[in-house]
C-alpha cells in the first residue's frame, strides 16, 4: 500500500437511564420479569392512550449534559421518527431531533499522557423499542414489550476520533461519569450502554471526509476494536481497487470477525421526523440547571484528585480504585471505618482484585460489607490473626460475606501469642529436625524458614509467625 | 399542475408507508397528495415574518410524572389484542433483528 490512510471516527452511545419506571408510563423498567409484564397502553402504542414524561429522565439527561460540558437547550421538544418494526408498537419512536435537551459539549481523554477533546454534537432523550426473540419452531419472531418505553439517552459525537484507542479512552470515560452521576450502570455488555460507530477512510493530509458506514451491534470493547480494524481495511481495499465505499449500515458479526449490510428497516432513511403532539415542550430555567449542578456527585477526576491528596495512595491504585464507582464506595466506607486508607487499599488491590479475577466478576458484582473488612484489618494490626487466617477469612468475606468475628472464633482461628505454649511447640519441632538445626548452625540462614513452616504446620497456622521466629532464634 | 407527484415518488411513500396499492389506488392517492400539497401552498402565501414557529397550540410546558411505579401487570391485556400469541409472547412473522 503506497498510500497513507487515517481513520475518522464518530461514535453514536445509547445510554438506558438507571430510572424506576418508563420514560412515558408509570411501568416498571426492572430487569427480568415474565414477558410483557412490565406493559401498558402507552408502552404498547394502544389507540387513544397518552404519553406523559418522566421528570428524572429529563434530570438524569441535564445531569449528563452538563457533566459532558454541553450547552442545556432552553425550549426542547420531543419528536416522532417513523418506522414500521414490531419491536416498535407506534409505527414510531419519541425521540428528539429539532430540539435535542443538550448540544455542542465534550469530554477530554488522555492517551499515554496526551490530552485530547472529543467534541458531542448533540445529546437526546429517546425511548428504547421492545425485544425480539427468534422462535425456530413456527419460523415466527416472538415479542416483549417489557423494554419497550425503557428512556435512554443518545450521545452523538463529532467525527473526532482517528483510531480504537482513543475510541476505547471516550467510551470509558463517558461510562465512569455517567456511573458516578448513578444515571445508568452504563454496562456494555448488558446493553445498557451501546455504541454505533460511524467510520471513514481519507488519505493523509485530506481534509474532506470520507463516505461513512455505519456499524450497528457491538456489545463489547474487544468488538469494538476489532470492528473498527476490520471496517478501516474494508474500506482501504475497496479504494484501493478503485470502488466505492456505500453509505450504508452494517451489522458485525463479531464470531466471523466481519460485518454485511443490512438491510429492511435501516434503507428507510426518510424516517418523516414531524413534532410529538402529544407532549408539551420543555422548558429548562437557569435556575433548575443551577439546581442539577448543585446536586452534581464528585466525579471521577476529582476523586482521583481527592484520593491523591488525602490518602497518598500509589496512583495507579488510585486509579483503579476510582476505575469504578462502586469499588470506590466499599474503599470509602471501609477507610471510615478502619481509618487506615493503605491498608485497605492494599486488601482490595491485591486480594480484592485477585478475586474479581478469579470468578470472572465485575467489580459491581462485589457484595460484602465494608465493616468486615475493617474488622479483619483491625484483627490482623492487634496480632490476633496472622496475614495467612486473614486472607482465608476475607476470602469467605468476599464470597459468602460471613461474619468474620464469628467465623474466627468458631473456627478458632485466633493466633496464639501464648509464648510459654509455643516454645513447647518450638522446642519439638528443633527436637525433631535436627538436620535442620545443624544446617543453621553451619550458616544456612534459609533453614530457620523450615523450622518456622514446621511450626506454624504444628500449630494448624495460627501461631504469631513473629514470636515464632524469635523464640526459634533465642533456642538455637 | 405545479404540484405533480411523479410515478417514482408514490412508489416510494407508499413502501415508507409499507402500502401494497394497485394501479388505481396510486392514482388515487396521487391526486390527493397532490391536493394536500396544494393546500400547504396556500398556507404558505401567508406572510409568517417575525412569527416564532410554534408546534403545539397551548403555551403548556413541563407536564411530569415522578418516577415512580403505577402499573402493575399488564400482559394479559396486551396480549388480548394480539392477533397471534406463543406463550407470553406476541407472535410476529419471522424478522431479522
Amino acid at each position: 500500500m503506497s498510500k497513507q490512510y487515517e481513520t475518522v471516527i464518530g461514535l453514536e452511545v445509547h445510554v438506558e437511564l438507571a430510572t424506576k419506571t418508563k420514560i412515558f408510563c408509570g411501568c416498571s423498567t426492572e430487569f427480568g420479569g415474565a414477558p410483557n409484564t412490565h406493559t401498558c397502553p402507552v408502552c404498547t402504542g394502544q389507540p387513544g392512550s397518552l404519553p406523559v414524561l418522566n421528570k428524572q429522565v429529563v434530570e438524569y439527561a441535564m445531569a449528563i449534559g452538563v457533566a459532558t460540558n454541553c450547552d442545556i437547550t432552553p425550549i426542547c421538544k420531543f419528536d416522532r421518527k417513523n418506522y414500521f418494526y414490531p419491536d416498535n408498537p407506534q409505527n414510531y419512536q419519541i425521540s428528539q431531533l429539532y430540539l435535542p435537551i443538550a448540544h455542542d459539549g465534550y469530554v477530554e481523554i488522555e492517551i499515554n499522557g496526551k490530552k485530547k477533546k472529543v467534541r458531542i454534537h448533540e445529546m437526546h432523550m429517546e425511548e428504547d423499542a421492545g425485544k425480539l426473540i427468534h422462535d425456530e419452531w413456527t419460523n415466527s419472531s416472538l415479542v416483549d414489550y417489557n423494554r419497550s418505553g425503557v428512556p435512554l439517552v443518545e450521545i452523538v459525537s463529532e467525527p473526532d476520533m482517528r483510531n480504537a484507542d482513543e475510541v476505547m479512552a471516550y467510551l470509558e470515560k463517558l461510562r465512569l461519569i455517567i456511573q458516578y452521576l448513578g444515571a445508568s450502570d452504563a454496562k456494555l455488555h448488558e446493553g445498557s450502554m451501546r455504541a454505533d460507530v460511524n467510520l471513514s477512510v481519507r488519505e493523509v493530509g485530506t481534509e474532506e471526509f470520507g463516505t461513512r458506514t455505519e456499524m450497528k451491534n457491538l456489545n463489547s470493547f474487544k468488538a469494538i476494536a476489532r470492528a473498527i480494524e476490520g471496517e478501516t481495511k474494508r474500506q482501504i481495499e475497496l479504494i484501493e481497487d478503485g470502488r466505492k465505499v456505500v453509505q450504508e449500515t452494517r451489522r458485525w458479526d463479531d464470531n466471523k470477525e466481519s460485518s454485511h449490510a443490512m438491510r429492511s428497516k435501516e434503507d428507510a432513511k426518510d424516517y418523516r421526523y414531524f413534532p410529538e403532539p402529544d407532549l408539551v415542550p420543555i422548558s429548562i430555567s437557569k435556575e433548575w440547571i443551577s439546581e442539577i449542578k448543585e446536586k452534581q456527585p464528585e466525579l471521577r477526576e476529582e476523586k482521583l484528585a481527592r484520593y491523591k491528596e488525602e490518602f497518598e495512595i500509589p496512583k495507579y491504585d488510585a486509579e483503579i480504585l476510582t476505575g469504578s464507582k462502586h469499588l470506590a464506595d466499599i474503599f470509602e466506607e471501609t477507610t471510615k471505618l478502619s481509618g487506615k486508607p493503605k491498608k485497605v487499599s492494599n486488601w482490595l488491590m491485591v486480594e480484592g482484585l485477585r478475586l474479581v479475577k478469579e470468578n470472572n466478576m465485575e467489580m459491581e458484582d462485589i457484595h460484602f460489607k465494608p465493616a468486615s473488612l475493617a474488622i479483619i484489618i483491625d484483627l490482623v494490626d492487634k496480632g490476633e490473626i496472622n496475614n495467612q487466617v486473614a486472607k482465608e477469612v476475607f476470602e469467605l468475606v468476599f464470597k459468602e460475606d460471613i461474619d468474620p468475628e464469628k467465623y474466627i472464633e468458631e473456627k478458632g482461628l485466633k493466633s496464639v501469642n501464648d509464648t510459654d505454649e509455643l516454645k513447647k511447640v518450638v522446642e519439638e519441632i528443633i527436637a525433631n529436625n535436627p538436620k535442620s538445626v545443624e544446617d543453621y548452625h553451619n550458616g544456612k540462614e534459609k533453614a530457620i524458614g523450615f523450622l518456622v513452616g514446621q511450626t506454624m504446620k504444628a500449630m494448624k497456622g495460627k501461631a504469631n509467625p513473629g514470636i515464632v521466629n524469635k523464640l526459634l532464634k533465642e533456642l538455637l | 399542475m405545479s404540484n405533480h407527484i411523479s410515478d417514482e415518488t408514490i412508489e416510494y411513500v407508499g413502501i415508507l408507508a409499507q402500502l401494497d396499492l394497485n394501479e388505481e389506488e396510486k392514482v388515487k392517492a396521487k391526486e390527493d397528495m397532490e391536493q394536500m400539497l396544494e393546500y400547504i401552498d396556500t398556507l404558505n402565501e401567508l406572510d409568517t415574518e417575525g412569527i416564532e414557529p410554534k408546534t403545539h397550540i397551548s403555551d403548556t410546558t413541563n407536564v411530569f410524572r415522578e418516577d415512580v411505579v403505577t402499573n402493575g401487570d399488564g400482559s394479559d391485556d396486551v396480549l388480548a389484542n394480539a392477533p397471534l400469541k406463543k406463550d407470553e409472547y406476541l407472535s410476529v412473522p419471522k424478522t431479522i433483528g
